[in-house]
């Protein structure tokens, strides 16, 4: 099923590196998001325009993961020649990613 | 118990007005707090404090007092904001001179100074962080360079019986933290209280991005009134727990989801949250929903703040030459498509020399670029979106050029070209050591 069904996501910006949250609508589904949406399927979805690594951050305390990609931002926000330059549509984009279901 | 109301009256420079008069009418607060000072704002405001030394503050300073500054006075509530950006004395003189206008003399504000290090970065060669290389880079080109202050000046001035305290630079959290440290004598070396305070200041810094901004997704996630939307108000604690709620009525709601969306917003290690007055760490943080648009947040902490503090550098970095133009209808995409090739061909056969060159289809793969573009079916309309980094502005707008002579050079049907050419001042930070920057408070009397 697609990531939108399970959680829902909101991107930020620092120099060129972007944050994606990735928050479970229901605590229950946490443990599915922990097992399927990993940083390394997170550097491959965004394969393209991520320079750096991609790391990830657990919050189990309210069902959220966040993810951090460095070099995501075209060179960063002030600089960036892209017509998002913050990179507020990247959460979207995860958004989108097939994952299992619930089984 | 005791609680301390602090509210969000802007989250960013350009901000709507109205939700912070609806929180000063109706918030019952005791403080209000504007945060309008992005990474680029304040190189802005110094390049325009060159061509003018009284101006470099907030464009929208005098617009924003006019709009909330009667009901402040009448109830009590004392006003904290980094609208100061380049030239926080003279934003003060401002503030002075708007509430002499309105009648309302006798008001104290003060303004937070120091925060400007551009005199010792000079002939020094710090480490860049969020991005690659050093401040040598740019030394050349450097317009501002101003370190994240905490909040100390500001609980001074508070101490001092300030009503309104306009700064600089300042970390974003801290102008929260001051009030309630201020208020509720928390020492600067509480680093779990600082913790929690911090986490409040990080919910409500975005303003309306708490209350339901920037999170509407139909069919997912549904928020009433956006066009009224109501921004935040913390009802905070001396334990630093705190409910975030807004004016009953306003539109917009807080709920789990919504604060658990702040919450990471720009966030890296949410474990290791770095601000000037301490290490936030939002691990242990828990929301409930204890009534309808409240949200109470308890947990959370901190540990010592680092002997650095963030500086932002504003910079020339470059040019940028961009042009668009639509195509629409049958066998749109193959002509905007055609359109591309034809400019990327001219800017090569003239020997336009760009840095890095963007050609994009706008509806197609401009916005994600590249990632997760499917195979959708062709849009009925595009439009082509040519930009490029030149290293002067003549070469920039030689890029719009080449798209707007498509009108009558390129394939059947272009229309509505728009070409741009701009200089463009980008920012990076590194890290200074916390010992060499002063601070100091002058005050204004209305």
């Amino acid at each position: 099923m697609r990531l939108q069904e399970l959680a829902h996501s909101r991107t930020g910006d620092k120099g060129n590196v972007s944050n994606i949250s990735v928050i479970a609508y229901r605590m229950e589904d946490y443990p599915l998001l922990l097992r399927h949406v990993t940083a390394e399927r997170v550097g491959k979805h965004f394969a393209d325009i991520v320079r750096g690594q991609v790391e990830r951050y657990e919050m189990p305390s309210i069902g959220a993961l966040n993810f951090v990609l460095h070099g995501a931002l075209a060179g960063g926000v002030t600089r960036s020649l892209s017509l998002d330059p913050h990179g507020k549509s990247l959460s979207s984009s995860l958004l989108e990613m097939e994952i299992p279901g619930r089984g | 118990m005791r609680r301390i109301r602090i509210g969000a009256g802007a989250g960013y420079s350009g901000d709507r007005i109205e939700p912070a008069v609806e929180l000063a009418e109706q918030g019952a607060l005791d403080y209000l707090v504007f945060e309008c000072l992005a990474e680029r704002t304040i190189a802005l405001a110094q390049q325009a404090r060159q061509r003018d030394p009284d101006s470099g503050y907030d464009p929208l300073l005098e617009e924003r007092f006019e709009a909330v500054l009667r009901q402040s006075v009448a109830r009590h509530l004392r006003i904290i904001t980094n609208m100061g950006a380049a030239n926080p004395a003279g934003a003060a003189r401002a503030v002075a001179r708007v509430a002499r206008r309105m009648g309302l003399a006798g008001l104290k504000i003060a303004a937070v100074s120091g925060d400007d290090v551009t005199a010792q970065l000079r002939d020094r060669d710090l480490k860049l962080i969020e991005s690659e290389g050093s401040t040598r880079d740019i030394a050349e080109r450097m317009i501002s360079a101003n370190a994240y202050l905490g909040a100390a000046s500001v609980v001074e001035a508070l101490q001092h019986g300030a009503d309104i305290v306009v700064t600089g630079r300042i970390g974003d959290p801290a102008m929260f933290l001051a009030p309630l440290v201020h208020e509720f004598g928390w020492s600067m070396e509480d680093w779990d209280r600082l913790g929690k305070g911090t986490l409040v200041g990080h919910l409500l810094e975005c303003a309306g991005q708490v209350t339901g901004g920037y999170f509407a997704d139909p069919g997912y996630k549904e928020v009433p009134d956006l066009a009224r939307l109501g921004f935040p108000l913390a009802e905070v604690e001396d334990t630093g727990s705190a409910v975030i709620t807004k004016v009953a009525g306003s539109g917009g709601r807080v709920g789990l989801d919504t604060c658990k969306e702040q919450l990471l917003y720009e966030v890296h290690d949410p474990a290791l949250y770095y601000q000037p007055d301490v290490v936030a760490d939002f691990t242990s943080v828990r929301l409930e929903l204890i009534g309808p648009d409240r949200v109470a947040v308890t947990g959370g902490t901190g540990w010592p703040r680092t002997d650095t503090l963030k500086v932002s550098i504003g910079y020339v970095d470059s040019y940028v030459g961009e042009g668009q133009i639509s195509y629409a209808g049958p066998g749109a995409l193959a002509r905007a498509k055609l359109a591309l090739q034809i400019v990327a061909e001219r800017l090569q056969l003239t020997g336009v020399r760009t840095s890095e060159l963007r050609l994009e289809l706008i509806g197609v793969d401009s916005v994600y670029r590249g990632a997760g573009v499917t195979n959708e079916p062709e849009p009925v309309e595009v439009r082509i979106r040519v930009v490029g980094r030149t290293d002067c502005m003549r070469e920039a707008r030689r890029i719009g050029n080449e798209v707007e002579t498509l009108y009558t050079n390129g394939p059947a049907g272009g229309g509505g070209a728009w070409k741009s050419a701009r200089e463009i001042v980008a920012v990076v930070s590194t890290l200074l050591p916390r010992a060499e920057v002063q601070t100091s408070v002058s005050y204004e009397v209305a």
